[in-house]
């Protein structure tokens, strides 16, 4: 009973990031596109959640916090692009 | 070493000394140190010729060069190289002393010729005396290297250079067969030495091998004799300066080619195909050279040619000889080896009156300044004794009686007329060709000869027609043509003189066991031969060919006359040029500067081997056995991934594919999730955002993706190798996969499992690999990201401006 609810919550997990993927390919706007990383990002949090918990370890819990941080990052690294074309200012100017 | 070997060495030596000799002493004409050199080599070639050679014995002596791969600088001195030796040497001698008076010591480069000259003189000698294969092909190269220099002596000139690259060519062909012709022979009898090669004749004779080395020996020798249709080098070679025409293009270096097929002759000879090629060629290029030799305007390209011809029938006597080693029957091999006396007897007839004849012409073209057979002529008066020499060396090149060129040609037509009665070999049917050839060329022989004399020296001279006042030349100049007329007249008058001394040996050396025990070869060679059908032939020969002569002005108009140059000339230029176009364009077509045709290249040629090899070794297979079982949501992270990767071809939005490329590193890394690998899907996400941020971060200096009009056909092409990649790593991943399963091969994984806390302390087994177990490629691999970290700083911050050059 357990596996089934883990494995059908990972279906579940899955069909998401696939409407995520649709999201990225179609767009329109740039902006949708690194929306839906961001939550392709936080299903993959969850996914990877649900495995060890499948798994029965607990070696992927420092993966769940890094993604945390990672998928922040890339966040906002891309909005910055997008407001400013670029990621890095740099303080001379060039 | 023995004095023998440094006999050979010893002109190399000289020669290091020619540039401050000419240098230091600029007083003295240079040659005259070179000239002490060949006369005392002479001198000891003869006493060692009247010691040894002449009684039947040999000098052989060896010292080690190469010991370990059988390379001997081994000398041996028999009848055959001591006959060559003498030639060298003695007209050698005589070509350095004409070569005095011949090369001004002020206008030319002395230094260059004379260093040249002693390196051919010391390459030819080590030719003819090496015993080893490969001692001999190292002076073989050496010759046409030294050849080559001294033809483009005049390097100002264009032709001298053409003539100098087109006989480089030809010639280092030839010797380049000749090296697999001997690296074929020692691959059959395991030494590189000629005497144990000829003592292994019959594991020589029973090898399968035995006609492709035999090819490629006579492909050296044809190449360097001049022989049909590798001649055309020779008449281009005239551009040198005449001293050399006559000691390598007529006495010499073109007779290593028939030295070549003499000391072969115990390896090869007794074999049809060796009698029809040898004496076959011989006879096309006697007729062919003498034929081309009657079209010459220029009298040192008939000269050419003549030599040419001269050296076919030479080649074409030494092919009947080999014919006695066929027959076991004394009476019949006596017939056969008579012609073998024949070739070495012309072989010396010629070296001395060809090179009075080349001596005697450049005495005319240089007091006259043309050798145009048009403009000279009336010459007979003037230069009596350039005159006279001419006149005994074209009586004896025609065949004229006394001098030694009539006996040479009587025998000649002796050994022609019985190479008709060999009893084997269809020569029943073809026989008859060889005495008409031989025939038919001797009255072209005959007629160049007139031509060459009466067109020089009779007529009415016009002064108008030089552009110097012509008059003899010096006695210095006339020293050495004349010491060769007089052997011209010495050996026809006296031939004997020559017959135990030179020519038995040499036949000894040509026909190796042919005698037995003690016995020697009959040498008698008379000057009269009594009314035989020879004298009948001979007699037609003058008759037609001065006929010919006269009625000259009814067929000189016709046009194979006025053209000149060889009918193999233009396919050669043809050739050669289109080597060169054709290998621009091969080069062009596909050295074409767009990397997406070279990955193309590799991409195809790697699909199509690996596929060749597991085709051959018939690798397909689909394991089906000891496959994991797939959970369900794999079905559908699997789906995800193609799904993803097959959309990144068609988005034209480049910030698009870089959030695509993002998200497929983390379906990558969910994946090592999905597979228990903590360490590496951490490592994944991290690596993936980095680069993502890095292409954010060059995003601005990127243009933006266009898409490529590009044809269909190159697009289904690159569909299929993409496709035809894909396709092969897939299978190649299954079909290892079969092989460890069929094989039980075991993972070694199991001893990190046992001592990755055993042997060094750690629970995580990734890292305990990584920094105890494997620790050298984790050090190497940092050392990577340093390199690639200065390499980005460096591409930064180090900009060539404009000026610099990199």
């Amino acid at each position: 009973m357990f596996a089934i609810a883990m494995a059908v919550s990972l279906v579940f997990l899955s069909v998401s990031i696939l409407v995520g993927l649709y999201r990225i390919i179609i767009g329109p706007s740039m902006p949708d596109r690194v929306i839906a990383l961001d939550a392709i990002g936080i299903n993959l949090i969850a996914m990877v959640a649900v495995l060890s918990v499948t798994f029965r370890t607990s070696a992927y819990l420092e993966i769940i916090l890094l993604m945390g941080i990672i998928a922040f990052i890339g966040t906002v690294a891309f909005s910055k692009y997008i407001e400013r074309g670029i990621i890095i200012e740099s303080r001379r100017g060039d | 070493m023995t004095f023998l070997h440094w006999a050979i060495i010893s002109p190399f030596l000289l020669a290091i000394l020619i540039p401050f000799f000419y240098r230091y002493i600029p007083k003295i004409h240079t040659g005259w140190f070179v000239f002490i050199l060949p006369l005392a080599l002479f001198g000891y070639f003869m006493q060692q010729m009247l010691q040894t050679t002449s009684q039947g014995g040999v000098v052989e002596a060896s010292a080690p060069w190469v010991p370990s791969l059988q390379i001997f600088y081994t000398v041996y001195l028999d009848g055959l190289s001591i006959l060559f030796a003498l030639l060298i040497t003695g007209i050698g001698a005589l070509v350095v002393l004409y070569s005095i008076y011949y090369l001004d010591k002020k206008k030319e480069a002395l230094n260059n010729f004379y260093v040249y000259l002693l390196m051919f003189m010391g390459a030819m000698l080590g030719v003819i005396i090496s015993d080893n294969m490969i001692v001999l092909y190292v002076f073989w190269e050496l010759t046409s290297l030294s050849s080559a220099l001294l033809i483009s002596y005049w390097f100002q000139r264009d032709k001298s250079i053409y003539g100098a690259q087109k006989s480089m060519l030809i010639t280092v062909f030839g010797g380049f067969a000749m090296l697999g012709g001997f690296a074929i022979l020692y691959s059959i009898t395991g030494t590189f030495s000629i005497q144990e090669t000829i003592a292994s004749a019959d594991l020589v004779m029973a090898s399968n091998l035995f006609i492709p080395a035999m090819i490629l020996v006579l492909l050296g020798a044809f190449t360097k004799s001049a022989q049909f249709p590798f001649h055309i080098w020779l008449p281009d070679a005239m551009e040198a300066p005449t001293p050399v025409s006559a000691y390598l293009h007529s006495a010499t270096m073109v007779k290593a080619g028939l030295y070549l097929v003499a000391r072969f002759t115990p390896v090869f000879a007794g074999v049809p195909e060796w009698f029809w090629i040898v004496s076959g060629v011989g006879l096309f290029t006697l007729f062919w050279g003498s034929l081309s030799a009657v079209r010459q305007k220029d009298l040192k390209g008939i000269l050419a040619f003549s030599t040419i011809s001269q050296l076919g029938l030479i080649m074409s006597l030494l092919g009947v000889g080999s014919a006695s080693l066929y027959f076991n029957d004394g009476v019949e091999n006596a017939l056969y080896h008579a012609a073998i006396m024949t070739a070495i007897f012309h072989l010396i007839n010629h070296a001395t009156f060809k090179g009075s004849l080349f001596m005697a012409i450049g005495i005319i073209d240089h007091e006259t300044g043309t050798r145009d057979i048009n403009r000279l002529g009336g010459l007979m008066t003037i230069m009596p004794v350039t005159f006279t020499i001419t006149l005994i060396g074209a009586a004896s090149m025609a065949g004229i009686p006394p001098f030694n060129g009539f006996i040479s040609k009587e025998m000649f037509f002796t050994g022609m007329l019985e190479a008709m009665e060999i009893s084997a070999w269809n020569m029943q049917t073809f026989g008859i060709l060889f005495p008409v050839i031989a025939w038919v060329a001797s009255i072209f022989t005959f007629l160049y000869c007139l031509i060459l004399f009466f067109k020089t020296f009779t007529g009415k001279f016009k002064p108008e027609n030089f552009d110097k006042h012509v008059h003899e030349a010096p006695i210095g100049m006339l020293i050495s043509p004349i010491i060769l007329v007089v052997l011209v007249i010495v050996f026809g008058l006296f031939p004997n003189l020559l017959a135990y001394s030179l020519i038995e040996p040499a036949m000894q050396s040509i026909l190796p066991g042919v005698m037995t025990g003690g016995e020697r070869f009959y040498v008698d060679i008379y000057l009269w031969h009594g009314f035989e059908l020879e004298l009948f032939m001979t007699m037609g020969v003058i008759a037609l060919g001065t006929l010919l002569f006269i009625y000259m002005k009814k067929w000189s108009s016709l046009a194979i006359y006025k053209k000149e140059s060889d009918i193999l000339n233009p396919l050669y230029d043809g050739s050669l040029s289109a080597l060169v176009t054709g290998s621009q364009k091969i080069t062009r077509a596909q050295i074409t500067g767009r990397l997406r045709d070279y990955l193309a290249y590799m991409s195809i040629f790697i699909v199509l081997l690996l596929a060749y090899t597991m085709f051959r070794y018939d690798a397909f297979s689909m394991p089906t056995e000891n496959i994991s079982p797939i959970p369900g949501y794999m079905w559908v992270l699997v789906l995800l991934f193609i799904l993803t990767t097959v959309v990144v071809p068609f988005i034209n939005d480049r910030m698009a594919v870089i959030i695509i490329v993002g998200a497929l590193g983390f379906l990558v890394a969910i994946f090592f999730v999905a597979f228990r690998a903590p360490d590496l899907a951490l490592t994944q996400f991290l690596i993936e955002t980095v680069v993502v941020v890095l292409f954010l971060l060059a995003f601005k200096h990127l243009p933006n993706l266009k898409k490529e009009r590009t044809k269909p056909r190159i697009q289904v092409t690159n569909a299929i190798i993409s496709v035809g990649v894909g396709v092969m790593v897939t299978l190649i991943g299954l079909s290892s996969y079969a092989f460890r399963q069929e094989n039980g091969l075991e993972s070694i994984s199991q001893y990190f499992i046992d001592n990755s806390y055993e042997l060094a302390a750690g629970e995580n087994m990734v890292n305990v690999i990584l920094v105890d177990f494997r620790g050298l490629d984790t050090i190497l691999e940092v050392l990577v990201l340093a390199i690639a970290a200065l390499g980005v700083i460096t591409l930064i911050k180090l900009r060539m401006t404009g000026r610099e050059d990199v």
